[in-house]
């Protein structure tokens, strides 16, 4: 056991790093568990970020999050890159447990994020890192003039597939409405590469190969007829779930799982608990709006101690 | 100095197929982000159990041909050889304590 912190941090993405340069400055020295293959947050995978104020030229996912560390650690907030496995946030002085070692602290910020969705189609688990795949840059090389699909109609999505044009012969989006849900600028980018072509209405019913992806079995939702994609390569951009597990049972979550704050502040239901990024934020998701809950999770956590005299 | 070995198409054959200890060999290369958050964690492991298995890592960017002969198609992927042939495949990032369970066999 150590001695009490005055706040805890869970998470890296942008909303836990601006919450760690917030609390930082305010001298509540900060300590951060950045998650060890999740420091960085889901930006780690992205390319080009375009719409972060402030970089008229754009900035790559990566340096984004590089910079915000630095930028954390410059005011002195201490950065661990490990993972939370347990928590207790219901007493007054919150416990996190890091393998073996438990820490103290008045106030914990959950800053968490969220984790890619699977299709939880035959063939997909089977078929990862064989074909299947959720991070076009880090896979996309070796699909180099082959036949590929892209699942999801989001920004997400549509980014996936712009991408991918740089290597494949063909990108074929498959989306199971009739519309996609990606902002304008993103669908007309896509409608305006000849690399991709769109399959709509339609589901993944499996994916199908033996040793790697050689197929996709689809089905038409409005006519139920089903069809096989002649794909080697399928990336699935179907959307993020809220990552709750280590808090489930002790913090409100609201319908979708998300947890519940109590808007516009970040304070959870649990007293000295604030959450802040996206596992809260189910309508904007955006680097930006992460990063805006979590400047003002520090300030809830730094007025929440200075009220109670810590 | 990290207890990481750096082996190259060129290098491949001597350093991992023919190496006396288990070699866990890292597919990575300089885009894929979780690639560069598994860095860290195979440092720390490469520290621990360096003397039971040795770490390498291999750039899939400036090396393809062995990539492509372990039918490597994403990454990061790892694979452990032993006595020249594959034995285990973990493809992935994941944390150190999942890694060191997933590789209890070697350690």
């Amino acid at each position: 056991m150590s001695d009490v912190r005055n706040v805890i941090i869970i998470g890296s993405g942008p909303a836990g790093y601006t919450a760690a340069v917030y609390a930082a400055r305010a001298e509540l020295k900060p300590l951060v568990f950045e998650g060890s293959i999740t420091a960085g947050g889901a930006l780690m995978n992205t390319t080009d970020v375009e719409n972060f104020p402030g970089f008229p030229d754009g900035i790559m996912g990566p340096d984004l999050m590089d910079n915000l560390r630095k930028q954390a650690e410059r005011f002195g907030a201490e950065l661990v890159a490990d993972d939370v496995t347990a928590v207790d946030l219901t007493k007054p002085v919150k416990e996190v447990t890091v393998g073996g070692e438990t820490f103290l602290a008045h106030t914990v910020i959950l800053a968490t994020g969220s984790g890619y969705r699977e299709l939880g189609v035959p063939g997909e688990k089977e078929l990862s890192g064989r074909g299947t795949s959720w991070c076009a840059t880090c896979d996309g090389f070796f699909f180099r003039d082959q036949d590929i699909a892209v699942i999801g109609g989001g920004d997400t999505a549509m980014e996936e597939a712009l991408f991918l044009t740089r290597f494949a012969k063909s990108v074929t989006v498959v989306h199971r409405r009739g519309e996609l849900r990606a902002s304008r600028i993103m669908a007309e980018r896509a409608f305006a590469n000849e690399k991709i072509s769109f399959v709509w209405d339609t589901e993944v019913v499996e994916v199908l190969g033996d040793d790697r992806v050689s197929g996709l079995k689809v089905r038409n939702n409005k006519t139920g007829e089903e069809s096989t994609l002649d794909v080697t390569g399928v990336f699935v951009a179907i959307g993020h779930d809220p990552r709750v597990d280590l808090i489930r049972g002790q913090v409100d979550l609201d319908e979708e799982g998300y947890v519940q704050v109590d808007s516009p502040s970040t304070r959870t239901n649990l007293e000295g608990v604030f959450a802040a990024g996206d596992v809260v934020d189910h309508s904007y998701r955006q680097a930006i709006t992460a990063a805006g809950t979590g400047c003002a999770a520090a300030l809830d956590a730094e007025r929440f101690l200075a009220e109670r005299g810590n | 100095m990290s207890a990481v070995k750096n082996v190259t198409d060129d290098t491949f054959e001597a350093e991992v197929l023919k190496s006396d200890k288990p070699v866990l060999v890292d597919f990575w290369a300089d885009w894929c982000g979780p690639c560069k958050q598994m860095a860290p964690v195979l440092d720390k492991f490469a520290d621990e159990h360096g003397e039971k298995i040795q770490v390498a890592k291999i750039n899939t960017d400036q090396n393809p041909e062995t990539p492509r002969a372990y039918g490597v198609m994403a990454l990061p992927t790892f694979k452990v050889y032993k006595g020249g042939e594959v034995v285990k495949e973990i493809r992935g990032a994941r944390p150190k304590r999942k890694l060191e369970e997933e590789l209890a066999e070697f350690l």
